[in-house]
């Protein structure tokens, strides 16, 4: 083996020194290497999968209008799509911030339950939807901040972690409500549930202003170099004066906080807390995440890559039911997609550890 | 030697039954190189670490300029201007060489940007460039991650870094034990030019003509504790052996 990085195709610097034959030894290679001025440079790993998983999306999204030319490119029906997306968005969004950090959180359906329900509960009490909405951003918050704190203080390998929350969250939600969802207040449900804005539903706004805000703050700031540093080397990045707890605790914060947001948001939408129907949507939230290109393993991956890997699971739901294949399918392909996604991660991993 | 740079005495660190230190002197005058050395398990890492606070020492004093410390962390010792380049470089491999040496130290944009958190990429990029070229470190791209780097520039990444920081002096811990003939050239320059502009460098490495090509004095280490001090014009690859394997006893503690 001449390592991986030989196999990475053109480089444009003379990559081509790097395939004389194999058990030339390190210090002929090394030395290879620097004459010929680098190994092959990448433009960074999860920006190349953003773009391939964007062509996936525009693809399906052209077939789709190919084959339902009346159906599935109208105005109605898209604004039905990003309806349906805009909620998981926030969930996988969160989601992307903790898988940064090589982390994982499987309690956000449980901590969007439990919010949606406290949300209903003080509305009800109060009367003031203004405190269900605190009330639901606040118990998310929590949750989140109890998430961060075992993984980054007690050092509970976060799968763990977030598995007892889910659990704790959804059989919490339960105990509150008696196994019976609530319904939303009529104010909520009539009023944000149903609020347009230029033709485009009020929550489909704020999601779309939220993750817009959270790409643009993990792309260029501090607080998103740190991410992707701890994600990358925690090690490293502590040694160098990172604040490796404090800034874990914030992240998983912001996820339990956005599932918190979501909780309330999908109270006003749906006009019931959804006791039993969130439980997969950790996993919903993660396939989304990896398909965009975000690396489970930490360290690589963007917002705008799990905008996009949201879209393709509904999407696919969506023109498979105008199409009339059977919806099953859409998990079928959607389970392929996110094998493929993962496989790719790992080739492009390899080929860099050499 | 006038007022030594960095002067530890006396250093004892034990990890539960295991004593790495058992009273270990150490001595650094400014604008030197030093070796420290001494064979597997003498306890050179844990004096790096503990010197550079990375690790709290369990007894024994600690100067920097005659002024008596206690770090109680790596920033601590950063803070006064005490930088390592550690074995394992400490880099973050997705990231690209300008974020690895701005990490914990981010430049952020002025004005209402940098109250936000926004960082000033161009000017980190910059400052890197610029650092990486007065050390004679190339590297091929600035955008590229870590990872796409080749061992020696990786390294050469790592040091620029620490040396950019630091204003007294920098710890390297076996800064060529991964490296390729040329590339272990490359590095010993780069010691050479960080003295040369006034820093103090402490070197810890096993390979001994690493050591009597660079350094100005040789201290070993041996069970815990500093066995011998040498100019290293005046000492022998011998007389280092020698001490590191007990074969040679100097006197106990003095330089």
């Amino acid at each position: 083996m001449t390592g991986g990085a030989a196999h990475d195709g053109p480089t444009g610097t003379g990559g081509a020194a790097h395939d004389g034959p194999a058990g030339t030894g390190r210090v002929a290679r090394d030395a290879a290497a620097e004459r010929a001025g680098a190994k092959p440079a990448r433009t960074g790993r999860g920006g190349l999968q953003v773009v391939w998983i964007g062509l996936v999306l525009v693809a399906l999204l052209a077939a789709f209008s190919v084959l339902a030319p009346r159906a599935f490119p109208t105005s109605f029906n898209l604004l039905n799509l990003v309806s349906d997306a805009a909620i998981l968005l926030l969930l996988a969004t969160g989601m992307t911030f903790v898988i940064i950090t090589a982390g994982i959180d499987l309690s956000v359906g449980g901590v969007l339950v439990f919010s949606a329900v406290v949300a209903a509960k003080v509305t009800e009490a109060t009367g003031s939807a203004a405190l269900g909405a605190a009330g639901a951003l606040v118990t998310g918050l929590a949750w989140g901040g109890l998430n961060g704190v075992l993984v980054a203080l007690g050092r509970i390998p976060a799968l763990i972690v977030t598995l007892g929350t889910l659990g704790m969250s959804l059989g919490g939600a339960l105990l509150l409500t008696g196994g019976v969802d609530l319904r939303a207040p009529a104010d909520l449900n009539l009023g944000l549930g149903l609020a347009r804005w230029l033709g485009v539903p009020l929550i489909v706004w704020i999601c779309a202003a939220i993750t817009a805000a959270l790409a643009l703050a993990l792309a260029f700031t501090r607080f998103g170099r740190h991410t992707y540093a701890i994600g990358s080397n925690a090690e490293a990045a502590r040694r160098a004066g990172v604040a490796v707890r404090g800034h874990l605790i914030k992240v998983y914060g912001l996820a339990g906080l956005l599932a918190g947001l979501a909780g309330h948001l999908s109270l006003a939408k749906y006009g019931i807390t959804g006791v039993s129907a969130h439980s997969t949507d950790n996993l919903q939230a993660i396939a989304a995440v990896v398909i965009g290109g975000t690396s489970l393993f930490g360290g690589v991956g963007t917002v705008a890559g799990t905008v996009i890997g949201v879209f393709i699971p509904v999407v696919l739901q969506n023109g498979f039911q105008i199409l009339g294949v059977r919806p099953f399918w859409q998990q079928v392909v959607v389970g392929a997609v996110l094998v493929a996604a993962v496989y790719l991660d790992q080739w492009r991993r390899r080929a860099r550890d050499q | 030697m006038a007022v030594p740079l960095i002067a530890a005495r006396g250093i004892v660190k034990s990890y539960g039954q295991v004593e790495a230190l058992r009273g270990a002197d150490f001595s650094l005058g400014a604008g030197e190189v030093v070796a420290l050395i001494g064979d597997n398990g003498a306890g050179k890492s844990t004096l790096a670490k503990i010197l550079s606070g990375v690790e709290r020492p369990d007894g024994g004093t600690i100067e920097v300029d005659g002024e008596p410390v206690a770090f109680g962390s790596a920033e601590e010792a950063r803070s006064a201007g005490i930088e390592t380049v550690y074995q394992d470089l400490a880099l973050c491999a997705d990231l690209t060489p300008a974020a690895n040496f701005f990490l914990g130290r981010e430049r952020l944009r002025p004005g209402l940007l940098g109250l936000l958190g926004v960082l000033d990429n161009a000017a980190m990029r910059r400052a890197t460039q610029d650092a990486c070229e007065r050390l004679g470190v190339r590297l091929p791209s600035q955008s590229a991650p870590v990872s796409a780097l080749s061992g020696g520039q990786r390294q050469g990444v790592a040091v620029a870094r620490a040396v950019t920081w630091a204003r007294r002096a920098v710890f390297m811990d076996e800064p060529t034990a991964a490296l390729g003939v040329v590339q272990t050239r490359r590095v010993l320059d780069l010691i050479r030019t960080v003295r040369d502009s006034g820093v103090s460098v402490v070197l810890i490495s096993h390979n001994m003509q690493d050591v009597m090509a660079v350094s100005d004095r040789v201290e070993v280490l041996r069970l815990g504790r500093r066995v011998a001090c040498f100019a290293t014009a005046q000492a022998s690859m011998e007389d280092l052996v020698g001490a590191m394997t007990g074969a040679l006893e100097q006197q106990e503690g003095r330089p």
